[in-house]
């Protein structure tokens, strides 16, 4: 099952040195890529090309490749982790392009997520939510009740594990007209909620995680659906829904 | 509830109640207006507007609609300034992805198409009933003739009353696609969603997204043609 | 022999630990807040760790090369983890888990150690449940197990497929706690260059700030080091692509002894090569094994037409599969441990019988199991795993067989540690992947995150108080006194050299060509005169590195091509090393195999008599032979048999 080979490819990339500089569109040729290739292994190709000519190569996040570690970001022709659904862009291949095909990659376009050099963007305002609630308040010190006295039925545990697939990889945010964080907050509101471990703190969590959300400048969720549609886990807005009822009969109380 | 309404969510709960309460006057509002269909002496239709105008409960509510229409509309600035402000570099490329609607995505040009409609309805009808006083009157109850002043302007213009239908059913349009996404994303605001209703809202949605569009461009039609 | 003094308690082996935390000192919780611990890495190990001390009341700075902490590679662990709850009343217990591991690590592991992992395991559930880490549950909501390769019950616990981020997403958790109530500083896009030693004591680290490209200097009253695995030395693998042995490497060459470096695991069910564009590896999780059958062709003419894609897995007939794993072994068959089954499939494919245009795959056939339980039976279990298998490779795993090969997983060899998962330099621990301890020279599945998170929660916490008892009068190391200044500016240096260099070609030339050494001849078989050649080579690797090599860019900033360079420097030693080691131990054993030790049929063959040490590596200098310690292995709970899975 030999693969096809793309005889010629037109990147055309963001460039930019780092925070405080302007970038710019490059774009550059590349050849014999097989279509068998991840889009991150024709990166690599086209940065071995470009060091070959003394050009500094073009930097992108990317660790596990495996869909996993939410590292890598990209905003390929236009879409979020590229044109493929329920990938990352670590597990795009190169069979969902055509021979000669110009490929526009823009860095994640969000305010919270300001551009650190050419495709790298600075996405810790995620972790600062977290921060702000996004656990569960229990001593790692031992001595605790056994796992089995936490009975969890299967229906919620599969929800709950649904939401807490989320990566963290920012997408959602990026594919959002608004840059609105909702989807990735509600996943960890919704995982949380969802069990029973999660009871005791979920009103708190849900204010304090919303309002730090709110004071990063990531806009206001429109219900659009972007962010399910490019979402690489497929996490549902409904989720959204759930975060929106925990935060407002949280506020309710206040 | 402090600093509810400057959290996002909180915004998002006015934007969503107000348009949920402007959706039920959208809807008496159709109710009254399809009175014309079943009536061609207007006798019906002009009895709902007596009633309409002399209700002291309909009174109350009058600038309460007004309030609601102001909430909604300062809500809807502020949420898309922001949401503006939250994204400073746009995409050089964007390819559409499948979201819900188009819609979804132009709820402020939609909103301000209907507003823009919506001024000219209210110089049209509600000037000329309570404010300049300059409706025809039904000789009989000495009330105004509501019947009248809609059914002439759609049939006594000539190519003008064919320019007004046009506008009218492409308001109704424009509501029913406002509504096709605000409705559903309504409850998704309050929260009244899950993975089963998820499907059942959108299917709502859109019905009744189609029953205010159809039934708002229904009636110019039938009057511009028909009567 | 001092300096390898592991520090055993005594007693009986269930005692020790026991009887050891009774002994060893405590530190008052006013004195924690006075002393500064920094834990690079951020791991189920270290991730862990550092929630753990910060809950303590220590101060501590936590450190990883990612953007966040949430994407240390313990995220990409898919199967589960083991623990010894017994929940399924199959007569598990903590003695057999300890049993087990022992077992399946060959024989090469301290008893001490690995006997408290399987005495932690039960706790590490419980506190990952009361975190919020969502288990699979059974229809009546108790927590489900499912069985992994090389054991007889079923205790491994999982989260979909998605074990490792699970658990690392609830480390992660705990460390956000921690980091919200100020008691942990996290430093993230940052490589550890350096670790810092001052009177004999290590005192701070030095490390490069990725998005700016200064050195920081970074003070504490210990280091903990848990930086994961170097199966990168392999350049493909199914290892993060920053996985480094960097920071291993660092505080080797300053004095921390490195044990059993060629003792690594290569997993069976990968998917294959595709060509030489490749980057990296992706693995299957090992549980695929629990219900696909793994076959070849028996007729050589089959595996041929295979090859050349005249003829697909589906129309060779039932009598015409070998299904080696059951035939060779049949009391284990397709759950034999990683080691053997890896061996098996390249004994295969090495005659002729693979099954890809490569030659290098066989199958992982899921018909079976969807003619017995059904296909929604299979696509709840493994759903995720054949979209991601599909949407590599374009081919669907419920219609067509899966084709995995061998590829390089895990490394049992770390950095040498005591008892109390202390180096031999005082105040330098190392935790998790990167340190030598429970596994010997096999790892079993599943048992990685075990030790992970047991290290973190449930040793370190403990073991670091009985070192920083003693400096709760010592203040916080300065970081502008003479060892952290030097430190700093030999790590400077060494960066100018790289980029002083301007030679030709790139890093992932040097990366790709030490790979290929390696898998050739520090692989899967192993011999001598192989083993000599690739020292050699990577000598000659090494100098063409130090006079060929080009960065572009700056210093200053973001260099990526630079952050490669450094990690491949280590790559180049650690490789070397691990020849030296894998060339002493002329036997067999677990993911080591040589050769010229083998049973008639064929198995692996270990020895025992000559053998049964760790083989502990001191650094001389670069270039230099290293100096070999042997840390004996006494085995007084376990009986010392040739494994066996027929
Ligand atoms: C694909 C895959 C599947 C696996 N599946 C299983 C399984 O099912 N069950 C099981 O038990 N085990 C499994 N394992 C093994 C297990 O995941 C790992 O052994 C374990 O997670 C390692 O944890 P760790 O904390 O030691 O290191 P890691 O999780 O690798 O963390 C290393 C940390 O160190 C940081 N770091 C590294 N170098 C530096 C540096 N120089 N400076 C600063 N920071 C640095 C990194 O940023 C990271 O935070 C699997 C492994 C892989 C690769
Ligand atoms: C009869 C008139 C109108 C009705 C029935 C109506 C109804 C609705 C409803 C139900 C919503 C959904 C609220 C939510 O998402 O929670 C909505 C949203 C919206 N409306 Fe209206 N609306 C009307 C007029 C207008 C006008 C005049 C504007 C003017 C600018 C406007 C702008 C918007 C915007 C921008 C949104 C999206 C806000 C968001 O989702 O955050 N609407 N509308
Ligand atoms: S919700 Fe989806 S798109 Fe958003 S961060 Fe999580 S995985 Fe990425
Ligand atoms: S690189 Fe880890 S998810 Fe893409």
């Amino acid at each position: 099952m030999a693969d096809k080979i793309l005889k010629k490819l037109y990147i055309k990339v963001w460039r930019q040195k780092n925070a405080n500089t302007k970038g710019k569109f490059e774009t550059y040729e590349i050849e014999n890529i097989s279509q068998g290739s991840s889009f991150l292994e024709m990166m690599d190709i086209m940065n071995e090309s470009l060091v070959a000519k003394g050009i500094e190569p073009v930097a992108f996040d990317h660790d596990c490749r495996e869909g996993i570690c939410g590292m890598c970001s990209l905003y390929i022709n236009g879409r979020a982790h590229g044109p493929d659904t329920e990938i990352t862009t670590c597990q795009l291949h190169m069979r969902r392009f055509e021979d000669g095909e110009t490929i526009t990659i823009e860095p994640w376009r969000v305010g919270a997520f300001p551009v650190i050099k050419d495709l790298i963007v600075d996405r810790r305002s995620y972790d600062k939510i977290l921060h702000a609630g996004g656990y569960i308040n229990v001593n790692t010190l031992g001595n605790l009740p056994d796992a089995n006295n936490i009975l969890i039925p299967y229906e919620d545990y599969e929800e709950a594990m649904d939401a807490a697939a989320c990566i963290g990889c920012g997408a959602c945010a990026a594919s959002c007209k608004n840059s609105s964080a909702m989807l990735f907050v509600a996943a960890k509101v919704s995982h949380l909620a969802k069990l029973p471990q999660g009871q005791v703190e979920r009103e708190n969590r849900a204010k304090a995680m919303v309002a730090k959300m709110d004071e990063l400048g990531f806009g206001n969720c429109t219900n659009t659906g972007a962010c399910e549609a490019e979402c690489p886990k497929s996490i549902s807005i409904a989720h959204i829904a759930r975060l929106n009822r925990e935060f407002l009969s949280a506020k309710i109380k206040d | 509830m402090s600093n509810f309404l400057s959290s996002s969510i909180g915004k998002k709960l006015i934007m969503s109640l107000s348009g949920l309460f402007l959706v039920v006057f959208l809807l008496v509002h159709l109710s009254i207006n399809l009175l014309i269909l079943f009536d061609s002496t207007g006798g019906l239709y002009n009895e709902a507007v007596h009633f309409m105008g002399t209700n002291p409960l309909i009174k109350v509510m009058e600038p309460v609609l007004a309030i609601g229409f102001i909430v909604h509309i300062v809500y809807a600035t502020i949420l898309t300034l922001q949401n503006q402000k939250a994204t400073p570099t746009k995409y050089n490329v964007t390819q559409k992805t499948k979201t819900f609607s188009w819609a979804s995505k132009n709820m402020y040009i939609l909103g301000f198409a209907v507003l823009a409609f919506l001024v000219l309805h209210i110089i049209q009808f509600y000037v000329k009933m309570k404010i300049t006083d300059t409706a025809p009157i039904v000789e009989a109850t000495g009330g105004h003739d509501g019947y009248k002043l809609v059914t002439d302007l759609f049939t006594q213009h000539g190519t003008l009353s064919y320019v007004y239908c046009a506008v009218y059913v492409l308001a109704g349009i424009l509501l029913g696609l406002h509504i096709r996404h605000g409705f559903w994303s309504a409850f998704q605001t309050i929260g009244w969603n899950n993975y089963t209703w998820k499907s059942r809202l959108f299917t709502l949605a859109t019905i009744f997204a189609w029953v205010i569009a159809i039934g708002y461009s229904i009636l110019p039609l039938y009057m511009t043609f028909f009567l | 022999m001092a300096i390898l003094d592991a520090k055993i308690p005594e007693g009986p082996l269930a005692q020790k630990w026991t009887n050891h935390k009774a002994k060893i000192k405590v530190v008052s919780p006013a004195n924690k807040k006075k002393l500064d611990i920094i834990v690079v890495g951020t791991g189920l190990a270290g991730g862990a760790a550092a929630a753990s001390l910060a809950n303590l009341g220590y101060n501590v700075k936590a450190f990883c090369y990612q953007d966040s902490a949430r994407r240390a590679h313990s995220i990409a662990a898919q199967g589960g983890i083991n623990a010894a709850k017994n929940y399924q009343n199959d007569n598990d217990s903590i003695f057999r888990l300890f049993y087990d591991t022992i077992k399946g690590g060959d024989y090469r592991g301290r008893e001490a150690n690995t006997y408290r992992l399987a005495e932690v395991s039960p706790a590490i559930i419980d506190q990952c449940v009361a975190q919020g880490v969502p288990f699979a549950r059974e229809y009546g909501g108790t927590l489900a197990n499912r069985s992994f390769g090389g054991v007889l019950v079923s205790r491994t616990f999982y989260a979909r497929g998605q074990t490792g981020q699970q658990l690392l997403l609830g480390a992660y958790a705990a460390m956000n706690r921690e980091i919200g109530r100020g008691h942990i500083k996290m430093y993230d896009r940052q490589e550890m260059m350096e670790v810092v030693i001052e009177n004999g004591k290590a005192v701070g680290i030095i490390t490069r700030n990725l998005v700016t490209g200064e050195l920081e200097r970074h003070g504490g009253h210990a280091v903990l080091v848990a930086t994961g695995g170097y199966g990168n030395v392999f350049f493909l693998s199914t290892n993060a692509m920053g996985c480094n042995g960097g920071a291993a490497m660092r505080i080797y060459k300053k004095g921390a002894h490195f044990a059993n470096p060629c003792f690594v695991q290569i997993h069976p069910t990968c998917i294959p090569v595709h060509g030489d564009q490749q980057s990296k590896l992706t693995l299957m999780s090992e549980s695929l094994r629990n219900d696909g059958r793994v076959w070849v062709p028996k007729k050589k003419e089959d595996a041929e037409k295979l090859r050349r894609g005249e003829m697909k897995a589906t129309d060779i007939p039932e009598e015409d599969r070998d299904f080696y794993l059951e035939r060779r072994y049949p009391s284990y068959g397709n759950l034999v441990p990683r080691d053997v089954a890896s061996r098996a499939a390249k004994e295969r494919c090495d005659a002729g019988y693979g099954v890809n245009d490569t030659g290098q795959a066989v199958f992982l056939d899921f018909k079976y199991a969807i003619d017995e339980y059904g296909l929604d039976v299979i696509k709840a279990r493994y759903g995720n795993l054949f979209q991601m298998y599909e949407k590599i490779t374009d081919v669907d795993p419920y219609e067509y067989p899966m084709m995995i090969y061998p590829a390089i997983h895990y490394t049992m060899g770390g950095v040498w540690v005591d008892y109390n998962l202390m180096t031999t330099v005082p105040g330098l621990y190392c935790l998790g992947e990167a340190n030598f301890s429970d596994h010997g020279a096999n790892r079993l599945g599943a048992s990685a995150l075990m030790q992970g998170l047991a290290d973190g929660y449930f040793v370190i916490p403990y073991t670091v108080g009985d070192y920083l008892a003693d400096e709760i009068q010592t203040p916080t190391p300065d970081v502008n006194s003479a060892a952290f200044l030097q430190a700093e500016e030999e790590t400077k240096a060494r960066i100018e050299k790289l980029f002083s260099i301007n030679g030709t070609q790139t890093v992932d030339h040097f990366h790709k060509e030490l790979g290929h050494i390696m898998w050739e001849y520090v692989g899967m078989a192993r011999n001598e005169a192989g083993l000599k050649t690739a020292i050699e080579k990577i000598q000659k690797l090494r100098k063409e590195f130090w006079s060929d090599l080009r960065i572009p860019g700056d210093k200053t900033g973001m260099n990526t091509e630079l952050e490669k360079a450094v990690r491949v420097a280590e790559f180049i030693d650690l490789g070397e090393l691990m020849a030296y080691d894998a060339l002493n131990r002329n036997e067999s054993c677990g993911g080591h195999y040589r050769e010229e030790s083998v049973t008639e049929d064929g198995e692996a063959k270990r020895d025992d008599e000559n053998f049964a040490y760790g083989a502990v590596w001191e650094y001389t200098g670069e270039g230099k032979e290293p100096i070999l310690h042997k840390e004996e292995f006494k085995f007084e709970n376990v009986k010392l048999t040739q494994r066996s899975y027929k």
